[in-house]
């Protein structure tokens, strides 16, 4: 799959995760509107005139609602996400008189010269973990953000590599589609929590219907609570894609898998938490902030719960992708 | 009738289509050249900085210093008079010594201190990774938009248009992509 085919499968993906998302809005905000402002079964069975021209003019509250917060939301993003970045991470540009940063400035130059890509803005992130990521809508205006312990523990290549690889998500249009579904992860977080605070207020003071309708509003309320952790789920399986992926374009663009490997296993030893960048944003970065070892088991339940593949898994792929570029001649 | 200005009207469709795709690679081809020349630009002015504030300590290396000095005076003056084929051809000797100056830094434990020289250093290794990677850019988008002005039936349009194809880089002898096979069998 070469590069143009990437970008059309992600823009599509793009396309498809926010109809996913509006889905699960509707899916709330219709539910909080069937549920809580009279349209519920027991308004049908009482059959007044009044009762009945009151249903007519049903006005769908939540659901404009919900629409309406994810809107804003995506609006706000696209405004001063990436300040919030800035400022939830602390981070600062670099300083071009220090030689590891010029040399961080360098290589990014180097590696948007080699993907034929403008140059996205670089920051630092003031923490002693290992790790990197890069966020913006698209190409022509990204950002890519290394850790200070990154700059110090890796060498010239090895830096390359990981500029490759965010770069590479940059390329992808990865960038604009994990920004999106971070976005989207907070509105329904935002929402389902609304709900189910409301849910407590009047729940007790109404009767919701027996029977059927009663079960379907177990289950919707279920839906509600679950919400934030299926569509969390949701971003991890597209995270977890695209690290392969990226790791294949680093190779790509420096020609030189063994760099990435060393760096990856460098990242590797380096298990502490990056404590700078919030779980929010751990799906963008080139290994999980919260430095625990789930990365590295395999199986049913990290498959599920990592943001991304094992390291293990990856430097394996990397090390095929070596041996062949190697033994080709 | 209608079949006939269905035709006709896929046939206008495919020809914009076409033609703003060749027009758009071969921007594309164009500016990848030119950000190879910003680069070599730059790392004609790096050059005499260089050579000045390493001279003193690599006592044995003055040949290769005169040598890249004089590359660098060729390739200057070839791509004034635009000689292209010798300018590049200079600008792979420079390549050349460039990489054993870097090479031998670290036999001069007195270069290696120097926070000066090191910057320099570092410049100049990444002006050498750009150009290298310009020129691997150049040669990808070139290879693309060769395809695309030769394939079927675009070849067609092409050759009315008079898109003609451009030349590749014939990579350096020490560069990476011609480095011979390592065979490592840690997996």
């Amino acid at each position: 799959m070469n590069i143009y085919e990437q970008q059309l499968k992600n823009k599509r993906l793009t396309i498809l995760i926010l109809f996913i998302f509006i889905v699960f809005f509707l899916g709330l905000g219709l539910g909080f509107d069937y549920f809580y402002l009279n349209y519920t079964k027991a308004t049908y069975i009482n059959d007044s005139y009044h009762q009945y021209a009151q249903n007519r003019s049903f006005f769908p509250v939540g659901t404009l609602a919900s629409l309406i917060i994810s809107a804003v939301l995506i609006i706000n993003a696209f405004i001063n996400g990436i300040n919030m970045i800035i400022s939830s991470t602390s981070a600062r540009e670099p300083n071009s008189s220090d030689i590891k940063e010029k040399q961080f400035l360098n290589v990014v130059e180097e590696m948007a010269i080699a993907a034929g890509i403008p140059k996205p803005k670089c920051y630092i992130v003031p923490d002693d973990d290992l790790n990197a990521f890069a966020t913006g809508f698209s190409p022509q205006k990204s950002y890519v953000f290394v850790t200070e312990g990154l700059l110090r523990e890796l060498n010239r290549e090895e830096l390359q590599a990981v500029i490759g690889h965010e770069m590479s998500h940059i390329r992808f249009y990865d960038i604009r589609l994990m920004t999106l579904v971070t976005i989207l992860i907070n509105a329904v977080g935002i929402i389902s929590d609304m709900i189910v605070r409301s849910s407590r207020r009047t729940s007790s003071s109404r009767d919701r219907g027996k029977g059927a309708g009663g079960i379907i509003f177990i289950i919707w309320i279920i839906l509600v609570i679950l919400s934030p952790i299926v569509s969390r789920l949701l971003a991890m399986a597209i995270s977890r894609q695209r690290e392969y992926l990226a790791d294949a374009g680093s190779a790509e663009l420096t020609r030189n898998p063994r760099a990435l490997i060393s760096a990856l296993e460098k990242i590797r030893r380096a298990v502490q938490p990056t404590r700078a960048i919030k779980d929010s944003i751990g799906h963008l970065c080139i290994t999980d902030p919260r430095g625990s070892l789930i990365e590295e088991k395999s199986g049913f339940w990290s498959d599920i719960f990592a943001t991304h593949p094992p390291m293990e898994k990856r430097i394996l792929a990397l090390k095929l992708m070596a041996y062949e570029r190697e033994n080709r001649t | 009738m209608i079949i006939i200005s269905i035709i006709v009207a896929v046939l206008i469709l495919w020809v914009i289509l076409s033609f703003n795709k060749l027009i758009s690679l071969r921007n594309q081809v164009k500016n990848a050249f030119a950000q190879i020349d910003v680069q070599l630009k730059r790392r004609h002015d790096l050059i005499p900085n260089l050579v000045d504030s390493v001279k003193g300590a690599m006592k044995f290396e003055q040949e290769t210093l005169t040598k890249v000095m004089e590359a660098r005076a060729k390739a200057i003056n070839a791509f004034q008079s635009g000689n292209i084929k010798e300018g590049f051809q200079n600008e792979n000797i420079i390549t050349q010594a460039l990489g054993r100056l870097f090479a031998l830094r670290e036999s001069y434990p007195e270069l290696k201190s120097n926070q000066q020289v090191s910057e320099l250093m570092e410049e100049l290794t990444a002006t050498e990774n750009k150009i290298s990677f310009a020129r691997q850019f150049y040669n990808d988008i070139t290879t693309k938009y060769n395809i695309a002005i030769e394939i079927f039936p675009t070849n067609i349009l092409a050759k009315i248009m008079s898109f003609i194809p451009f030349d590749l880089f014939e990579l350096p002898k020490d560069s990476p992509e011609k480095e011979a096979p390592k065979v490592n069998l840690s997996i």
